[in-house]
């Protein structure tokens, strides 16, 4: 039996010399495969950018970040099972993961286990469940949807719509939460098409647009779908406006997408385009060091990070509860933190607010052609 | 009615390219007994390879198709039959089996490791717009598809029935041990199929990733559609093939705006079903004969 003693006595003092109590334990955890590895790795890089940023400033008072990376797989199984690691590993706050779906089923273990997760999910309904530990990095889809169809109705102009949507947690939120907004505005949605997520065939989806006869589309898919509803819509020669929300017109779309993604416009709630030199600043650094355009994900793994340290320095203590509270209410400007490089507020449920454009794809770019003011102000 | 027959071309194009990696699946089953479960992934790696041409050697797209497609012939072709076909056949098809099972997983994660988990722009063959076609507009795109689809399996079929090295290879997938007889070299027909089989992936590679963007989960989709496709037209028939991946290309994009949707991948399974139960030899195969 001794050496079973023995045996113990090592792994808890390797287990010990591992986990450095003056470390402040940050794990992403996003999808790096799966339909959402575009998000996934876009929001680690940027995340491991700010990481190594902070880290070479001394960390978060005094204290290094230490993080590890787990793939989702775009699955919320997984995604369940790889939050429930990363909680066994003590975190401080856990970062990730950005699809609705899977935030909708692991949001529950960081709640239970009192550890603050900020996330990319977008889906209305993740805010509206009293979690007084998750946060969000960009805007709902509550906030985002009345938006659009203003932009239908004022700027557009149109009457009649049509709607691709993914059928998953993300796509169900942004598709009622449209028909909402557009009977709001009296909008009348003449074709209402679901796709499933990771689906690469189009071509029946926009035969109905095109025989709805609707004055404009609203795409509404995770990014590779919507490279590719683009390109069977050029495929197909529709002409009538198509219209999305940030990842429509993302770097990757237009990348994947190529010409198909020129003259696409709509509501962009945040990009590594928008006219801030913080932001371009970091576009270029980021761009050096991972030899790709980064996307607004990486600006939220980016600002996440940034968010933790600054809360964390303003509430003195590497007290995770505390953070929680802390976060509900707090603004947080450039002024206060360059590293989040743009002024954002939190509310009593984790939403965001800030700025948000209007931008449009000219020559394979986003163009951002007008910023909107945020809707309120925090504390 | 135009909505109907926009759908039939559009499935008919997505169809053709089914029906080209169908034909590759059934030609070496008839000649080698060898159910290739990579299929799916030698379709998509065709086009990686394509890419690498394009981004690392330079290249433009026009040659870097033509390298990918000899690197293709090459590797999914010899050296898939001499690494992995002939250790693996002497000791039945089901060793066979779980090799290309495994292959497909390499061919998967090899890609996903040495270029990228994300998927990739592939470009267009032809410039994109609707042709008039009968007073209906019909994407020039799919037109295109669909021609060079036809070309190929009109000059596969032209090869195999019109020639002797064709007819050399129907007498190998007929009855090996009366062909050796005759003279033939079957070892070299035999080989000679898994050429085909790559070349045809490769087309279908360059065909399908505008569409489907380059990614390396590409081959879980079209290995499953061309398996279900050359078992609905019929195992043992050519054209049973070309047929079962036309019917299914049609079938699916008429479901999804008829039917459901959510239910449009189901809807090939339910046919492979009804088709095992009540014609298991396949709509156009025959219930004995192999050919090819």
């Amino acid at each position: 039996m001794k050496w079973i003693k023995n045996a113990c006595a090592a792994g808890i003092v390797a287990a010990a010399a591992c986990a450095n109590a003056q470390d402040v334990n940050l794990p992403l955890v996003v999808e790096l495969t799966g339909p959402g590895a575009v998000s996934g790795t876009n929001w680690r890089d940027g995340a491991l950018m700010a990481i190594d940023e902070v880290n070479a400033k001394g960390g978060i008072m005094g204290h290094k970040i230490v993080t590890s990376v787990s793939d989702t797989q775009s699955n919320p199984g997984v995604s369940r099972a790889q939050v429930q690691k990363a909680i066994d590993g003590e975190p401080y706050a856990i970062l990730g993961p950005i699809f609705s779906g899977s935030v909708k089923v692991n949001m529950i273990l960081a709640q239970q286990a009192e550890i603050p997760q900020f996330s990319g999910g977008e889906a209305a309904e993740l805010t509206q469940q009293g979690n007084p530990y998750f946060f969000r990095t960009s805007f709902g889809q509550h906030a985002v949807m009345p938006r659009i169809a203003n932009y239908f109705a004022d700027t557009l102009k149109v009457k009649t719509v049509a709607m691709v949507w993914v059928n998953n947690d993300f796509g169900k939120g942004g598709r009622d939460g449209f028909l909402k907004a557009a009977a709001a505005r009296g909008l009348k949605v003449v074709a209402d098409i679901s796709t499933e997520q990771g689906q690469v065939d189009f071509a029946a989806d926009v035969v109905k647009v095109k025989n709805s006869k609707a004055d404009a589309l609203l795409v509404y898919l995770n990014e590779e779908e919507s490279a590719r509803v683009l390109r069977e819509a050029r495929k197909q020669a529709v002409s009538i406006p198509i219209i999305g929300e940030t990842n429509l017109l993302s770097q990757k779309v237009i990348e994947l997408a190529g010409d198909a993604a020129n003259g696409v416009k709509g509501y962009v709630s945040l990009s590594t385009e928008i006219p801030v030199p913080a932001v371009q600043d970091f576009r270029a650094k980021f761009q050096k060091r991972f030899n790709y355009l980064p996307d607004h994900n990486a600006l939220k793994g980016y600002m996440a990070v940034y968010t933790v340290k600054y809360a964390t320095q303003k509430q003195g203590k590497l007290d995770r509860k505390l953070l929680a509270k802390t976060m509900h209410g707090l603004t947080i400007s450039p002024n206060d933190e360059p590293g989040i490089l743009l002024e954002t507020t939190w509310d009593d449920k984790g939403d965001i607010d800030r700025v948000s454009f209007l931008g449009e794809v000219r020559n394979g770019k986003q163009v951002i052609v007008q910023t909107l003011p945020k809707l309120g102000a925090g504390k | 009615m135009q909505q109907f027959i926009q759908l039939v071309v559009a499935g008919l194009a997505t169809g053709a390219i089914y029906a080209l990696v169908a034909v590759g699946f059934m030609l070496i089953w008839q000649t080698s007994q060898t159910i290739n479960f990579a299929q799916g992934e030698f379709v998509m790696v065709p086009a990686f390879f394509a890419l690498a041409a394009m981004k690392f050697g330079g290249l433009s797209f026009g040659a870097s198709l033509l390298l990918a497609l000899v690197v293709s012939v090459v590797l999914l072709g010899f050296v898939f039959k001499f690494v992995i076909v002939n250790p693996m056949l002497k000791h039945g098809v089901l060793p066979l089996v779980v090799s290309t099972l495994a292959l497909s997983i390499f061919l998967k994660e090899a890609v996903k490791e040495s270029y990228s988990a994300e998927a990739q722009p592939f470009p267009v063959l032809w410039s994109a717009g609707d042709v008039d076609v009968l007073g209906m507009a019909v994407s020039s795109q799919s037109l295109v598809i669909l021609a060079v689809a036809i070309i190929v399996v009109t000059g596969l079929q032209f090869f195999l029935n019109r020639t002797r090295m064709g007819r050399c290879m129907q007498a190998t997938a007929q009855n090996p041990a009366v062909a050796r007889i005759l003279g033939i070299p079957i070892e070299r027909m035999v080989l000679l199929t898994f050429v085909i089989n790559a070349g045809l992936v490769a087309i279908a590679s360059f065909l399908i990733s505008p569409i489907y963007l380059a990614k390396f989960t590409n081959g879980e989709t079209l290995g499953q559609v061309a398996f279900i496709a050359a078992i609905v037209g019929g195992f043992n028939q050519v054209r049973g093939a070309i047929a079962g991946g036309l019917i299914l290309g049609v079938v699916d994009n008429l479901s999804a705006v008829y039917l459901s949707a959510q239910y449009r991948s189901a809807i090939p399974l339910f046919m492979l079903i009804g088709v095992i139960l009540f014609r298991p030899e396949g709509l156009l195969g025959r219930r004995t004969e192999r050919t090819i």
